[in-house]
């Protein structure tokens, strides 16, 4: 790619570049600047299609509305067809809907608890740092703890401990998930006021917010925003995790880790569906959260963005 | 008149000394050449004369006075790697106009193309980009200038239109230059006076014949 904007601003750098260095005069170099292009689109289009596949789960319960969600007892246990996709449970009622509206919310919760999660992260990184000494001694010291605690037993503890409930699972999560964001923050902090163009900036007499602002922030925001990103899976995870074990969402409330809950007492008896489904919905969700933090992370980046 | 004064340093209270009393002193429109085989302190020193470290003992003066700390350091540095010296999410334009815009001649002197300015650092070569770092601090502002193996991993050309490009810029704005290098040759080709750290003593080596006419 280097090669290529060589290529591209060879008129540029010398008039007696060579005869076919011009895009225009090479149909080769065209086709490599369509690729270029192509390759930045294709980028852009992963983030667009994730963006409104996720936007799309969220919203859907809203275009649903409570139709299918009601028993209808003639149509029990039917396995997946063209009228209802991912089947029906033993009460009739549609597994399709029942999955887009227990996704959706467990999503929502799965942001709530992620982003709250990721303010704690980027505050105490940024505080470790920039103070140093013994505020960050402090910050690594329960950043320690965390990571040396079993994930699931914290997550359970402090569920159980704040009474359970919707609630109990966005502070849990929340609290046990901005460890290794904090970590990346601070890590790249630290390298940034020890890098010799940050030290130089220094020499050059500029003060330390205009450092702040035009060194420090440029590399720490993409990191701040792939980190959220990926911080979405794990955050959804655990909660359907919470929820399947008994102390997360209420059982009334169609989130995802209930329906998966439900479905183990079926499973024996050949009702896969009820299990697989939904299940393969999270996945799908979960990937496309994935996806959508590589490709961002991509775009970000000037090593990367423009190949 | 830059001068660093009886200068010791060390990197911990238990380590060994990297600079022992050292005392180098480099006039307006000087070339000085520092050379000392690897290990002799010779970046460190670099280091402590632009304030990038604080001496253990001593004390590095611009005309009897300190170095500044919130303004523009007269005495300015330039890394041997630049790839750790310019900021990779920056454009090339950016990282030039940080110190203050810079001048067309300055670019044109050092063979840096107007392509390049909107390119990322990681698109140009380490000499294309040596090339950017010198030309960022090659300012009016800028009154002494280290050259900490500036040109160590170049090849000859662009050895050679670099130190042209520098020396032009220090003959004409009268500026001290302080030249950190092992490359003895080198040293003699630019050097008015060389400085050879080795051993203990600090001794006094003349540079070469045309030195000699010149100081005469």
């Amino acid at each position: 790619m280097i090669l290529m904007t060589l290529i591209a601003n060879a008129p540029n750098r010398s008039p007696k570049g060579s005869p076919n260095g011009s895009p225009k005069s090479s149909p080769k170099s065209s086709l490599k600047a369509w690729r270029q292009n192509n390759r930045r689109q294709q980028t852009i289009t992963a983030i667009a299609i994730g963006s409104i596949f996720l936007l799309g789960i969220i919203v859907s319960p809203w275009f649903l509305g409570e139709s299918g969600l009601t028993t209808v007892l003639t149509d029990r246990n039917q396995p997946p067809s063209w009228a209802h996709l991912f089947g029906t449970d033993w009460l009739g009622r549609d597994m399709l809907r029942r999955s887009l509206h227990g996704l959706s919310l467990s999503l929502r919760v799965g942001l709530l608890a992620a982003s709250i999660s990721a303010v704690i992260g980027t505050g105490l990184g940024l505080a470790a740092g920039t103070f140093g000494g013994w505020v960050d001694a402090v910050i690594i010291w329960i950043v320690d703890v965390f990571f040396s605690l079993p994930h699931l037993v914290l997550l359970i503890l402090i569920a159980f401990a704040v009474g359970g409930g919707t609630q109990g699972v966005i502070i849990a999560v929340a609290l046990t998930h901005w460890t290794s964001l904090a970590r990346v923050i601070r890590a790249e902090v630290l390298q940034l006021s020890n890098a010799d163009y940050v030290q130089l900036s220094r020499h050059l007499g500029k003060p330390s917010l205009w450092i702040a602002r035009h060194h420090m922030v440029p590399h720490i925001v993409p990191q701040l925003l792939v980190g959220l990103i990926l911080l979405f899976p794990h955050a959804i995870l655990h909660e359907a995790a919470l929820s399947f074990v008994g102390i997360g969402l209420s059982p009334h409330l169609p989130a995802i880790g209930i329906i998966l809950a439900e479905s183990m007492r079926h499973l024996s008896t050949g009702y896969w569906w009820l299990g697989v489904m939904p299940g393969v919905l999270l996945l799908i969700s979960v990937k496309a959260f994935d996806w959508l933090g590589e490709n961002v992370r991509s775009l970000l980046d000037p090593k990367t963005s423009q190949e | 008149m830059l001068k660093g004064s009886r200068l010791w340093f060390r990197y911990g209270n238990r380590q060994p000394w990297v600079v022992e009393d050292r005392t180098v002193a480099v006039a307006p429109g000087e070339v000085l050449g520092l050379m000392a085989p690897s290990g002799y302190g010779k970046t460190t020193l670099g280091k402590l004369l632009a304030g990038y470290l604080a001496p253990t003992r001593g004390s590095v003066t611009v005309d009897e006075r300190s170095l500044p700390k919130k303004r523009y350091n007269p005495v300015q540095l330039v890394f041997q790697n630049p790839e750790l010296s310019v900021n990779p999410r920056w454009r090339i334009r950016q990282i030039l106009a940080e110190g203050c815009p810079p001048d067309p001649a300055c670019l044109e002197a050092l063979g840096i193309h107007s392509g390049w300015l909107n390119r990322y650092p990681h698109e140009l070569s380490g000499g294309e980009l040596q090339r950017i770092a010198i030309a960022r601090i090659l300012n009016p502002s800028t009154q002494y200038l280290i050259a900490d193996e500036m040109t160590a991993m170049l090849d000859a050309n662009t050895q050679a239109l670099i130190w042209q490009g520098v020396l032009a810029f220090v003959a004409q704005q009268q500026i001290g230059l302080i030249v950190i290098s092992h490359d003895d040759p080198l040293l003699q080709r630019l050097c008015d006076r060389i400085l050879l750290l080795a051993d203990d003593a600090v001794s006094k080596v003349d540079g070469p014949a045309k030195v000699f006419a010149k100081t005469a």
